[in-house]
């Protein structure tokens, strides 16, 4: 029996997931059709920018030895974090607050369902042992019972672990849905690739250039007003308030490219490249750290995602030699043509 | 056996005398002898935790304040003559790599299967030994050379330093194209080698289970210990196999050229990660479910009532062993797996919930109604009941792929599995220790000390493990020897309670010495009429070789 209530259970997440695969085929077959063009506009614009941009990757990454490059003279200064943002709390206790859609979808997931339903769990079993030890001990109970059957009872507590199992299960596999859903037409791609023992930041709609992002010394990120073995030279600048797409691939080992306060996290694998959506709902700084371990030096990969608005991140691009022209108007075009497809998924 | 009573004769020439040993060598490094070897398979697991236990010491200690404070001291007591910083932040690869290994492969499994399952499944069935007496050695000896061949490893290059760092998971390409030198070789040889003796190790207990019960020992009604090794020895015979094939692949990628897990020749690192999973999940079952066996016994004991839901509780170590298998790619959400197939390993692996409820849930029925005696085992079954209640809720939140992505690889994974293993799974293995320590020695642990170990070791385990999680949600990542400075707090809770944790390992080797030197003679049944199986009809120690008479279980029989 206890079986039959398992395989109900698969054949409802069978049923889930192909529901929830029909929902994200569906605005893939709708941007599949416009894609040619988009790519057609892009191509030429790039390959004109290719010579421009192509020296400015190995000065990026000259700066892979240990200091920082300062960036060609433009406006561009590192934001200051802000306290309690996209970076841990000394002493908390829950998760970083979010700042992306899926994130906060997450967090919200988790907070207001799985911690109650697992802190009821988890005092029902102490508030059961406590009440038999105390109600059933020798002293107060001598003689001991012979019932070792009650099938009713039994029936209950394997069906109402597989309701409260359901009930966890359909925001999980909705979540899970919109955490792949593909990035808007025209979305910014950054190729994060990791390297023993530092990241790389491509943007290979902008010219191909390549941020190369080391740790700072603890003394260095004090003086920046970051925190120690959280900062690096050179940060991953993105536009703030649109899909991103990220790229991630590893060019010794595994790495993992995971930024907690945005509920990101993708490994970096040799001869693969895995992409997922990011979406930063506001400008700002946020840390993360390499979470597969890549030898020596693991725990000193930081991670720093800076978001910034559209206008900013365009003079950034800019000044890394960089282009933004026929990306951005396709990204306007493709904002049009994106908001229709988002009500499907 | 009783059809041949003249050839019986004339083979054995100590029949009268049955309980005469042999010489010290041949008893002890030749032996044939199931409680022998079950006892050498304790003292082995005891000394390779005392190990395991003093490198989680070092993690504990340098992680305790951010910076690198002992990593340089701890490289030169190795040999490491000044000791560069990376060669520092190597030495912490393999830390954390051996504090594994060991751990998993040394200490858990041979306690639990190799020391507990091989000195009670044939006794609970009413059998004389193993079936196979002779490989039962072979398993024995294979563990320890497995054993040997990682305490070797720590002591030739590994990279930039001497020793593995490449994480228990030795997942390909850090373990292969990642770590030049011979020390990644010889850890794999190492699981190759233990790996081998649990295989043979399974196939024993399963032909020992199947063919060498006594009259009346139907498979429904064999105690529950025996029901869980027999579905532990189903999961390494069928789980093992495939991670000797993957760890066959890393050597041959290392050595001789092959790409089984090299893009650049058209392999693929993932596939390391799956075939690892296929195995390493079962694996967690393998080092849980003794665990579950040993429980049921005790609070059936000491509440003097025969396990509820006997039947349930047998199917569903048999659920959780099936169900086990297929939930493999939940260790690998972050790995770019599509959609669909994060949807299915969620699904299918908060399906583990429901047969692991029904334990606990028949556990605490079981105690209901009951007249409980809190014996030193009952206080230390009461404590894995919550405890592991603990691990598997956390195990629910883990469980959601999407959820998972901001946990991955945290520290609140590691709080979880430490919940599960090192306060389930170990917290069975002092239950189980003190229900049969006099049974086994034939004297008694004090069971003042016992009790005080119990509520030090709670208090520190749950101080070291519970702050874990804050660092996790809050994105410390697993495996760094170094910290930013916000998660010195939680981390410094650890490192106190890790201290508190080893008070109580020195009060359960004091338990051990007062019992080996002054305990009293423990009688055959010494826990009275709540226990029911057949290794309290014996005396304690039980002689040399037991039921030479087979007993005969008659329906009236309780579990």
């Amino acid at each position: 029996m206890i079986m039959a209530e398992n395989s109900r259970v698969v054949a409802k997440a069978f049923a889930k997931a192909a529901i929830a695969a029909a929902l994200l085929l569906a605005p893939a077959m709708v941007l599949a059709q416009p894609a040619p063009a988009a790519v057609a506009a892009n191509a030429p614009a790039a390959a004109a920018d290719v010579p421009a941009a192509t020296p400015a990757a190995p000065v990026a990454a000259v700066s892979a030895d240990k200091q920082a490059v300062t960036p060609a003279a433009d406006a561009y200064v590192p934001m200051k974090p802000t306290p309690g943002k996209g970076q841990p709390t000394a002493g908390a206790y829950g998760f970083q607050d979010q700042y992306s859609p899926t994130g906060k979808e997450a967090l919200l997931m988790h907070n207001a369902l799985l911690m109650p339903v697992i802190t009821a769990v988890s005092l029902l079993v102490l508030g059961l042992l406590m009440y038999v030890v105390a109600r059933f001990n020798r002293r107060a109970n001598p003689v001991a019972s012979k019932t070792s059957h009650n099938t009713m009872i039994e029936v209950v507590w394997t069906l109402l672990p597989v309701l409260i199992l359901v009930v966890i299960a359909v925001p999980s596999i909705r979540l899970l849905a919109h955490q792949y859903k593909a990035p808007a037409k025209g979305a910014v791609t950054v190729k994060v690739t990791g390297y023993q023992w530092y990241w790389g930041y491509g943007y290979p709609d902008n010219g191909g250039f390549e941020v190369i992002s080391n740790i700072l010394s603890d003394d260095d990120a004090i003086k920046r007003g970051e925190m120690p073995q959280l900062a690096a030279d050179n940060r991953m600048v993105v536009p703030a308030g649109e899909d991103i797409r990220i790229q991630t691939t590893g060019s010794d080992v595994i790495h993992s490219f995971s930024v907690p306060s945005l509920w990101f996290k993708l490994d970096a694998i040799p001869g693969r490249i895995n992409e997922r959506v990011m979406h930063i709902d506001e400008p700002g700084v946020y840390y993360g750290q390499c979470s597969e371990l890549c030898g020596v030096r693991h725990g000193y990969m930081p991670i720093v995602v800076e978001a910034l608005p559209r206008p900013k991140f365009e003079a950034w691009v800019k000044a890394q030699g960089g282009t933004v022209g026929a990306p951005a108007a396709a990204a306007k075009t493709a904002a049009a043509s994106g908001t229709t497809a988002k009500p499907a998924a | 056996m009783a059809s041949i009573p003249a050839d019986h004769e004339t083979f054995d020439a100590h029949h009268d005398a049955h309980d005469h040993k042999p010489a010290f060598f041949a008893r002890w490094f030749m032996s044939t002898n199931h409680k022998d070897i079950g006892t050498m398979y304790l003292i082995f697991a005891i000394f390779a935790g005392v190990i395991g236990g003093a490198v989680s010491g070092i993690m504990r200690a340098e992680l305790m304040h951010p910076g690198i404070q002992y990593l340089g001291a701890v490289a030169s007591f190795l040999g490491e003559k000044n000791p560069s910083f990376d060669q520092q932040l190597h030495l912490w690869n393999v830390l954390i790599t051996a504090h594994g290994l060991i751990m998993v492969f040394f200490m858990v499994m041979p306690a639990l299967i190799g020391g507990f399952g091989n000195w009670f499944v044939p006794i609970m069935i009413g059998a004389p030994d193993m079936a196979f007496p002779r490989m039962n050695n072979i398993s024995f000896w294979l563990t320890v050379a497995g054993f040997l061949s990682l305490m070797f490893s720590a002591f030739v290059p590994g990279g930039v330093g001497n020793g593995a760092g490449t994480g228990w998971t030795v997942y390909a390409p850090l373990s292969t194209s990642g770590s030049v030198g011979p020390a990644v070789d010889f850890a794999i040889f190492s699981l190759h080698l233990a790996g081998a003796g649990s295989i043979l190790g399974a196939v024993n207990f399963i032909t020992t289970i199947f063919n060498m019960r006594a009259p009346g020992m139907t498979l429904h009604r064999m105690p529950l210990f025996v029901w869980s090794v027999l579905v532990t020895a189903f999961l390494l015979l069928l789980a093992l196999p495939v991670l000797a094939a993957a760890i066959t692949m890393l050597i041959t990628d290392r050595n001789f050229h092959t790409t089984f897990f090299d893009p650049a020749g058209g392999g693929d690192p993932v596939l390391y990660q799956h075939l690892f999973w296929f195995f390493g999940h079962p694996e967690v079952y393998i080092m849980i479910l003794p665990g579950f066996g040993i429980i049921s016994q005790i609070i059936s004991t000491f509440s003097k009532k025969p396990v509820f839901g006997y039947l349930g509780m047998a199917y569903a170590m048999v659920a959780i062993g099936v169900v086990g298998f297929i939930v493999w790619a939940h260790h690998m959400y972050t790995t770019g797996l599509d959609v669909d197939t994060k949807m299915y390993f969620t699904a299918a692996t908060m399906v583990i919930a429901v047969p692991t409820g029904i334990k606990i849930f028949s556990w605490i029925a079981t105690m209901w109604g009951g007249s409980i005696e809190f014996k030193s085992p009952m206080v230390w079954a009461i404590g894995f009941i919550f405890l592991f209640t603990v691990g598997g809720v956390t195990g629910v939140v883990l469980a959601n792929g999407g959820i998972d992505d901001n946990l991955q690889d945290t520290y609140y994974v590691v709080a979880h599995f430490h919940y599960v293993l090192s306060l389930g799974a170990v917290t069975s293995l002092f239950a189980g220790f003190f229900y049969w320590f006099p049974k086994m020695s034939g004297r008694w642990h004090s069971e003042f000390l016992s009790h005080v170990q119990f509520y030090i070791f709670f208090v520190g385990v749950n101080l070291i493990f519970f702050p874990m999680h804050f660092l996790g949600t809050q994105g410390m990542p697993r495996r760094i020897p170094n910290y930013a400075p916000v998660y010195e707090h939680w981390n410094e809770v650890a490192t106190i309670g890790y201290m508190v944790m080893s008070v109580s390992m020195v009060v359960f080797f004091i338990n051990i010495g007062y019992a080996l030197m002054f305990g009293r003679k423990a009688e055959g049944n010494y826990w009275g009429e709540g226990a029911t199986t057949l290794e309290w009809t014996l005396s304690s120690p039980p002689p040399f070789h037991q039921f030479e008479t087979l007993p005969v279980i008659d329906a009236a029989a309780t579990h």
